[in-house]
């Protein structure tokens, strides 16, 4: 599953490093990291970390969030 | 026949063409999707690959943590796009709406959006650059290749330019435990960015970490062997380091040369276009049918006396993105302005640095919060008697505040008190910008002029 962290926003409270620890990690102090392809077994504690996170900097794909009208792989074409 | 009348078939059956497939282009189409543009929307990329994100390959890629194919961008939404990727646009007619692609095709388009971007600035001397083991760092090819360079375990790595792209490479090849040597023109790594005052504590950081920093010296050569293996670096102060590796990280120039004669107005500096993202022909008047948005921009900015800034920003790309989306869609009156307040990240040697504002334009600076020398602390920089800009080591958490105060342009030096406020910080000194027109790493905020107009200028690092 993708996802995006908007590091300008984040303010390093570490929640999604506690909750979905495979996928984000804290590098130092304040520093997150993270795995832009989070493998799919990590998809619930993506979505608690993207809900937990207290100035909503992460964005997960369309296709993880089941409110998707058609299909992705049909429209990327070429 | 009625504008608003055209507004509405455009919006239903128009064609959008836009140029360059990725962060800005990506969520400018995904924003004209959601504004209810149904029209045909083409996405035209030199790269071969889906729209990616950048900023993982200077980190987690580099770090190894994370393989380069997995920093493919999160869609926000289908845009049901044509995909035109691996396919290079080469010119633009602008009388006839026409983008012309290296492989002979033409597309036809009723408004366009060009989101083409930077690529990092070659090593000047053309047979040196050819050497192996030369590289840059701007694509995801460059990253794997680099990756793979820092893996096979070079002796040393030498990274010319301590930007922020300069100095997250260095930090890279420390924690990977591999030996770099980092050369700077100017008196400190960031010092474009951030000013000398910063840019010392950026220097402390980069020599505590065992890095090889070498400021106030320029490369004068790079030698080869026999296999035309690069192993060799020269410097002005006569000097030389042996490394085989060299990273070329001089600063980024702006992806317009397509654009030369279509009467745009491109240079080298960017496309200048107005508040509402609208590029300016070379006559200084301003398009109605071509779109800017992203690094590849400069735009007039209100809070900042209505320069043109460039912002070489992930943040800015998108809001820039969405604001030219909103406009290619919307009628004159229901257009918005561009008013991103500029902000940056970058996490180096452990430390996550950002800054918002403009520290180019800063006079002075203050330490309002916490410490250099303990390497956290939040700083403001003041302009004209206000605040104009600040950055944070470590304390990201202050920065909204600082926002406020350049949005209300508050005055400087500051007159609130703040929690942690040390002796070091009581008084402002100068911020210690060096001369901008003596680029060096490049500064991610360029700084142009109230001229739409480019004018045209070149870098050439000196030779001894
Ligand atoms: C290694 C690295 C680390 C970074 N780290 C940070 C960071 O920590 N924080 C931050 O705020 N920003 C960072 N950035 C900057 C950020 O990535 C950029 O601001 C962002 O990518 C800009 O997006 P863009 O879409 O405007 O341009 P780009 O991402 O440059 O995309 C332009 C695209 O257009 C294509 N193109 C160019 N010419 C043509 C043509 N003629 N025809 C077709 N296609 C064309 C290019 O190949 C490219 O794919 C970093 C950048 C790099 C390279
Ligand atoms: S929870 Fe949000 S703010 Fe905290 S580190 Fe993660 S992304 Fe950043």
């Amino acid at each position: 599953m993708r996802l995006v962290v908007d590091l300008n926003r984040c303010q390093g409270y570490a929640q999604c490093a506690f909750l979905a620890p495979d996928v984000f990690t804290m590098h130092g102090d304040e520093a997150l990291m993270y795995d832009p392809l989070a493998d799919d077994a990590q998809r619930e504690n993506v979505r608690k970390a993207a809900d937990a996170c207290p100035v909503k900097a992460i964005t997960l794909d369309y296709e993880d969030l089941g409110a998707a009208d058609g299909k992705a792989g049909a429209s990327r074409v070429g | 026949m009625s504008v608003d009348g055209y507004l509405e078939t455009f919006r239903r059956e128009g064609r959008i063409v836009v140029v360059g497939a990725s962060l800005a282009g990506l969520r400018a189409a995904e924003a004209l999707r959601a504004e209810g543009f149904q029209g045909t929307l083409t996405m035209v990329g030199d790269e071969p690959h889906d729209p990616y994100d950048r900023p993982p390959l200077s980190k987690q890629v580099l770090l190894g943590k994370v393989p380069a194919d997995h920093t493919l961008l999160a869609r926000r939404r289908p845009i049901d796009a044509q995909w035109r990727l691996g396919a290079a646009a080469t010119g633009l007619d602008l009388a006839a709406r026409r983008v012309q692609l290296a492989d002979g095709d033409a597309i036809d388009y009723d408004r366009l959006l060009i989101t083409t971007g930077v690529r990092a600035r070659p090593w000047p001397h053309e047979l040196e650059a050819d050497l192996d083991g030369v590289c840059v760092l701007r694509t995801r090819d460059d990253a794997v290749r680099l990756h793979h360079r820092l893996t096979a375990g070079p002796r040393r790595v030498l990274v010319i330019g301590a930007g922020f792209t300069g100095s997250e490479i260095a930090s890279a090849c420390r924690e990977r435990g591999l030996p770099v040597t980092v050369a700077e023109r100017g008196p400190a790594p960031l010092v474009g960015a951030l000013g000398g005052v910063v840019g010392e504590v950026a220097a402390e950081l980069q020599r505590a970490h065992g890095v090889d920093l070498r400021c106030g010296v320029q490369v004068t050569g790079l030698e080869g062997d026999s296999a035309g293996r690069v192993r060799k670096a020269h410097f002005s102060d006569g000097t030389a380091v042996e490394a085989d590796v060299v990273v070329i990280a001089l600063g980024a120039t702006r992806n317009t040369e397509w654009l030369a004669d279509s009467g745009l107005g491109a240079g080298p500096r960017g496309i200048a276009c107005d508040a509402g993202c609208r590029a300016f022909d070379v006559r200084g008047i301003v398009t109605d049918d071509v779109f800017v948005a992203g690094d590849v921009a400069r735009s007039p900015h209100p809070l900042f006396g209505y320069q043109f800034l460039s912002l070489e920003h992930w943040g800015n790309a998108v809001a820039q993105a969405e604001t030219a989306a909103h406009n290619m869609v919307s009628g004159s009156a229901d257009r918005r302005p561009h008013l991103w307040m500029p902000s940056f990240w970058s996490a180096q040697f452990g430390v996550n640095i950002k800054s918002v504002g403009v520290p180019p334009m800063g006079e002075q600076i203050m330490v309002t919060q916490g410490s250099l020398a303990e390497q956290r602390f939040t700083a403001a920089y003041g302009y004209q008697g206000r605040v104009i800009a600040a950055v944070t080591f470590d304390q990201a958490k202050w920065l909204d505040f600082y926002e406020r105060q350049i949005e209300q342009a508050a005055p400087f030096p500051p007159e609130f008190t703040t929690v942690d406020r040390r002796t070091e910080g009581l008084q402002p000194v100068p911020a210690g910008f060096p001369d901008p027109s003596l680029p060096s790493h490049g500064p991610t905020i360029t700084l142009s002029g109230h001229s739409p107009t480019d004018r045209r200028i070149s870098f050439t690092p000196r030779r001894a």
